[in-house]
């Protein structure tokens, strides 16, 4: 018997010579002896079911998975309401493939309907697809709808407060296009709008900003969105979505396009991912728009039914002129959405988001009490803030680790200029006590 | 049946053609648009392009079909029919009057190699 799989040596037999060939090897005979490994993996013995369990809680107990969580810039530890797994975990949901035949799926096409329309919602936009891999993938393909709106474009401008990461996927990607990326530099924790008006040219597709911005500040949109409209291009917003349960909506501030990761409405930290990526925007760009939109129509009897309304048509008929690869979502991270928003409601996420900066301005206040850990901008912020002090950013975090506590993220990396520069995040999830001995810790034993 | 127009010219694509002096205007012919269903969307160009013969200067999507729209005539782009963005289902309804763009000739001989009524009527019989 094979180490993983439980077909014996007569079940293989006997297919083997149903389809008329000898060997598993035959069927593999159109790929060259070269490329082939030659041997077998290098995997480890085959377990019983009681042994696997054991093996993989030892591993499991390897993971820091009891710290309190004080670490966002991009991936956040907000609450998880328990109803999310009871409707995630139904097999009807949770073994579904994406719906190739979709008039079929009328509850997967129903739950994406339903997502979609949150998020309009949300963010203040006409249309949403069904979600995208994440964050970074959901800024390029906005970024690729600005190149496609704007005729002789040459480059898009994308503030430096705008996540790292977010801006490594999007040089990697516009490089293929021949689309330059301008980064604009920050001052004081925003986006400098010298700079910015210095960038931003006829010849500029679209303007990328992010708000709350990486540092967690707040970020003048509308100013941005202004320079970005002056010169014919697109103002594509990248939001924290808690964020929108008390911040003006997008939609009503100057943003053509709305991206984010969604992780934080009801998926856990997942060790990175899958996270999830959405994209709204208005209507006038809905055909530009990469992916798919549910649409809620009547059938002949004139029951409410949902269809796959749009799909970029380019990616199944007129493939070479794609301008976007992506054909599929993030599926169950859209239910897992859909169903967080659903139980949340307008003034569930507003109580949220208010809990989450008023949490962050209590740490903020207790963490600069002293004087030893100074702010690093001075300027309103929703659930992140940055810190510096004397010590080494990785000292402290040692220091608090220590502690089980899981401390900022270590701005030093992306911005040199951030000397010892710490992020922390407070979400809704820490109480006074965390906070409290947060600071204990960072005061007297760094 | 589908309905053709004497006195325009016609291209294998299933376009119309009507001169008016040095401009061209383009549509869809009535063919075109029984062949395509219910058309939902036009993206046509810029006033101000300039296309070659067969260059694809928009795309015409319908229910069933995204197909690309090819310049019969080379020369610049002086009308586009900006009415067909909010109602592209007009093509449909009227396909000889919804014109898409009109063209500024750069060499009128190029109508020469276009079919007239009678020779599109036998290309449209030989295609069903």
């Amino acid at each position: 018997m094979h180490k993983y799989i439980p077909n014996t040596e007569a079940d293989k037999k006997s297919m083997l010579e149903s389809i008329g060939v000898s060997s598993i090897e035959d069927l593999f005979s159109d790929i060259p002896a070269e490329l082939k490994l030659g041997r077998e993996l290098n995997l480890g013995e085959p377990m019983s079911e009681l042994e696997l369990v054991k093996h993989m809680n030892e591993l499991a107990d390897k993971n820091k998975s009891d710290f309190v969580c004080f670490r966002g810039a991009g991936a956040y530890d907000h609450y998880i309401p328990s109803l999310i797994n009871h409707m995630l975990l139904r097999q009807e949901f949770f073994t579904a493939y994406t719906p190739y035949q979709p008039e079929i799926s009328q509850g997967t096409l129903q739950m994406i309907f339903e997502f979609q329309t949150m998020l309009c919602d949300l963010t203040g936009m006409d249309v949403a697809n069904a979600s995208m891999y994440d964050v970074g993938t959901a800024t390029v393909e906005a970024a690729v709808m600005a190149v496609q709106n704007k005729k002789k474009c040459k480059n898009v401008v994308v503030s430096k407060a705008v996540a790292p990461e977010t801006r490594l996927i999007l040089h990697t990607y516009l490089k293929q296009n021949d689309i330059e990326v301008i980064e604009v530099d920050t001052a004081d924790g925003v986006t400098d709008m010298d700079k910015l008006t210095a960038a931003v040219g006829d010849e500029t597709a679209g303007v990328i900003v992010q708000n709350p911005n990486f540092f967690g500040v707040f970020e003048d949109v509308e100013a941005i969105a202004g320079v970005a409209h002056d010169k014919k291009a697109l103002l594509i917003d990248v939001v924290d979505p808690i964020s929108l349960g008390i911040v003006k909506r997008p939609g009503d501030i100057g943003a053509d396009i709305v991206v984010g990761d969604a992780q934080c409405f009801g998926s856990a930290l997942n060790f990175g991912g899958p996270y999830i990526g959405f994209l709204t925007t208005k209507s006038k760009m809905a055909r530009k728009m990469p992916g798919r939109i549910v649409g809620q129509t009547e059938d002949t009897d004139g029951k409410r039914g949902f269809v796959l309304t749009l799909q970029a048509r380019e990616q199944h008929i007129r493939r070479e002129k794609a301008t976007s690869n992506i054909c599929s979502n993030q599926g169950l991270c859209t239910l897992t959405v859909a169903i967080y928003l659903s139980t949340m409601g307008k003034s569930g996420l507003k109580e949220v988001a208010l809990q989450c900066m008023n949490k962050a301005q209590y740490a903020y206040k207790k963490l600069t009490e002293s004087g030893k850990f100074k702010p690093l901008y001075n300027k309103p912020f929703f659930k992140e803030f940055a810190l510096t002090s004397d010590v080494a950013a990785a000292d402290v975090n040692a220091k608090l680790a220590e502690s089980n506590i899981l401390g900022g993220y270590e701005l030093e990396c992306d911005y040199p200029e951030a000397k010892n520069g710490l992020l922390f995040c407070v979400t809704e999830k820490r109480t006074k006590e965390e906070i409290d001995c947060l600071a204990q810790v960072m005061e007297v034993n760094c | 049946m589908s309905k053709i127009v004497q006195g325009l010219y016609y291209t294998t694509h299933h376009d119309w053609v009507k001169v008016d002096g040095n401009k061209a205007y383009v549509g869809a012919t009535d063919y075109a648009q029984h062949a395509l269903g219910d058309i939902v969307y036009v993206e046509l160009p810029e006033v101000g392009e300039e296309f070659g013969v067969e260059d694809a200067y928009g795309v015409i999507e319908s229910v069933k079909a995204a197909s690309d729209a090819y310049a019969p005539l080379s020369g610049k782009i002086v009308e586009v029919n900006s009415e067909l963005e909010d109602a592209p289902e007009s093509i449909n309804e009227a396909p000889y009057e919804k014109w898409l763009v009109a063209i500024e000739m750069s060499d009128a001989s190029e109508l020469e190699k276009l079919m007239d009524a009678s020779a599109y009527e036998d290309f449209c019989n030989k295609e069903a």
